[in-house]
């Protein structure tokens, strides 16, 4: 692989009391970003899978001092970007500047909030997110302020695995590259090592989260390998 | 820069998928309410279909004392307020070029007036309705089946309205580009809140000119039910520049967002809501579906902010107290939402009161 053209595999796990066991192993099978999702109680963009993990972290007394604790000792175990994915409701109540300041002392290195679309908070440096369904106009506008890379979402719809790779990838991918030389990572509906090939020929990175979730039910061991069959494809 | 904010209430939080929906919808929004045409087709639904006006009914047994007078938004068709927001919004879509209609539901009432609108549109329909809601609104699930509305039952979290409204939401970012979301209160990302505020200003708008020609003045106090508050808005929209006109909204006791709550982001808006320290949003508990919301639309956050209403409730015993009263006194079995507002009348400091009636008992019994 030729420098600087790597592909980059992002894995999201949903804050817990053995989620750094879990970072790690995820790492050691080859993920290059973790995403660390802090759970909120109405979550508009997940599916079942992710909404059920939500609901059982908070079961589990992961509110927001808890996600930041289970950050830092995240980073304690690796060296990999790591970045909270949550809801504008906790940052409300947390303060918007605070939760920024807060996060990035406990290790992170961005932020993705899945209820916010780029025109609210701007002030707020945070990865942004286009779909199939962006005007060209609005992938400009969220290029122009996103913190490093652009999350595209492959489909229209919630996260949760799909049969196949989305057919509006190819399309989002092209209107994005004409628009930004940010980095350009595809997530939702991505679940198998096939998937992940087919999606990291068309864009330069693909995140999976609701099957790594899954995976994780089964313990470190197991996340490593299925993280590992996704990085083969990937990198 | 932020859209649709009432003060600091508001906004569209929302996944970006739904960002261009928001910006089409918002732009046919503005070109229909400027046109004579679809003026004119909306009056001509809300009267010849809807049997609008609605009458005021003054309320002498129920009110000893005082001049109650009930805008009776139970004797619409669907015996609620819903169809003023359902035939405007279905008008919407066709617009739009949509002929896929999802919706949510508490208490079955709006299910019952979308499933109405897309009998008469031609349109598909998907009303999402919590388990809890499905049991003790029985009727109103047997009406939108009749209607050929695809009822899907939520089965989690508190089974109420709050996850019928995500999972409409959720069902509407994945079908968006077939489908219209025709959300019922005036609640949500904007538009929508001023959307449903506008199609239910004909409620306060009728009733103010009712009032003046019964008593030759304004009512002292405008009261009406709050869950996500799109009667009470409708009502309030015809006073709001009268500023002698007293403006009180009813809230169920253990569903109190203005009362209790705290700003939080539910739904697509900014509002103020039941939520804990950490933004997590919490139940609400009421008697009334309708009412059993911990949301609330951003403009009566506003509102109550800057003191042009006043937020009280009501409990679940005062308002089934209020509702078999209001049957016995006069010979009108009122929705369990609006017993909130009945349950409060008598302790206003009023004599001329109007209060909304915004939806018949039926669906309760």
């Amino acid at each position: 692989m030729i420098a600087g053209r790597m592909k980059t595999l992002v894995v999201y796990l949903m804050a817990g009391r053995e989620t750094p066991d879990l970072v790690e192993a995820a790492v050691e099978g080859g993920a290059d970003i973790v995403e660390l999702g802090f759970p909120f109680s109405d979550p508009l963009a997940d599916g079942p899978v992710i909404r059920r993990a939500a609901e059982r972290a908070l079961a589990e007394g992961m509110r927001t001092e808890a996600c930041l604790d289970c950050l830092a000792r995240a980073r304690e175990r690796v060296d990999v970007p790591l970045v909270p994915m949550t809801y504008a409701s906790l940052l409300e109540a947390y303060g918007y500047e605070r939760f920024d300041a807060d996060a990035r002392s406990a290790g992170a290195t961005s932020l993705i909030v899945a209820d916010l679309p780029v025109d609210e908070h701007p002030e707020l440096h945070r990865v942004q997110l286009v779909a199939p369904t962006s005007t060209d106009e609005r992938i400009a506008l969220a290029a122009e302020n996103t913190d490093g890379w652009l999350y595209l979402v492959t489909v229209t719809g919630t996260t949760g695995a799909r049969d196949g790779l989305s057919p509006l990838l190819a399309g989002l991918v092209e209107r994005a590259r004409a628009a930004t030389d940010a980095r350009l990572y595809a997530g939702f509906g991505i679940s198998t090592p096939d998937h992940a090939r087919d999606a990291a020929e068309l864009a330069d990175g693909v995140v999976v989260g609701t099957r790594a979730l899954e995976v994780a039910e089964d313990g470190p061991a197991a996340l490593r390998d299925y993280v590992r069959s996704l990085a083969k494809m990937v990198h | 820069m932020t859209t649709g904010l009432y003060g600091a209430y508001g906004g569209r939080y929302v996944p970006e998928t739904l960002i261009p929906a928001l910006d089409e919808l918002a732009a046919a929004w503005d070109e229909a309410r400027e046109d004579p045409a679809f003026r004119a087709e909306l009056h001509h639904l809300l009267t010849s279909v809807g049997g609008r006006p609605t009458p005021l009914t003054l309320a002498e047994r129920f009110a000893p004392g005082q001049r109650l007078y009930l805008k009776r938004e139970d004797l619409l068709h669907t015996g609620a307020h819903k169809l003023n927001n359902t035939l405007g919004q279905a008008l919407l879509a066709r617009r739009l070029g949509k002929r896929r209609i999802v919706a949510e539901t508490g208490a079955g009432q709006h299910g019952v007036a979308t499933a109405t609108v897309c009998a008469r549109f031609g349109f598909e329909c998907v009303v999402y309705m919590g388990a809890e809601d499905l049991e003790r609104q029985a009727p109103n699930v047997k009406r939108m089946h009749l209607l050929g509305a695809e009822v899907r039952t939520v089965d989690f979290g508190t089974k109420t309205l709050r996850e019928a409204t995500s999972e409409a939401i959720r069902d509407w970012i994945t079908n968006v580009e077939t489908t219209h979301y025709l959300i019922g209160s005036c609640v949500g990302p904007h538009p929508y809140p001023e959307i449903v505020r506008e199609l239910q200003a004909v409620i306060g708008h009728e009733a103010r000119e009712q009032f003046l020609e019964a008593e030759g003045r304004l009512p002292e106090v405008a009261v009406a039910c709050v869950g996500g508050g799109s009667n009470a808005i409708g009502l309030f929209a015809g006073f709001l520049d009268d500023s002698d006109v007293q403006l009180v909204g009813v809230e169920a006791h253990d569903a109190a967002s203005l009362g209790t709550g705290r700003t939080g982001v539910l739904h697509g808006a900014r509002s103020s809501l039941l939520a804990d320290e950490d933004g997590q949003v919490l139940d609400a508990h009421s008697i009334a579906a309708g009412l059993d919301y911990p949301g609330v639309g951003p403009e009566h956050a506003f509102l109550r902010d800057s003191g042009r209403a006043e937020y009280v409730n009501a409990t679940d015993a005062e308002a089934r107290a209020a509702f078999e009263r209001l049957a016995r006194t006069e010979g009108i079995i009122p929705a369990l939402e609006p017993a909130h507002a009945l349950a409060r009348v008598a302790e206003l400091d009023a004599e001329l009161v109007l209060l909304c009636l915004s939806g018949r008992g039926d669906k309760d019994l």
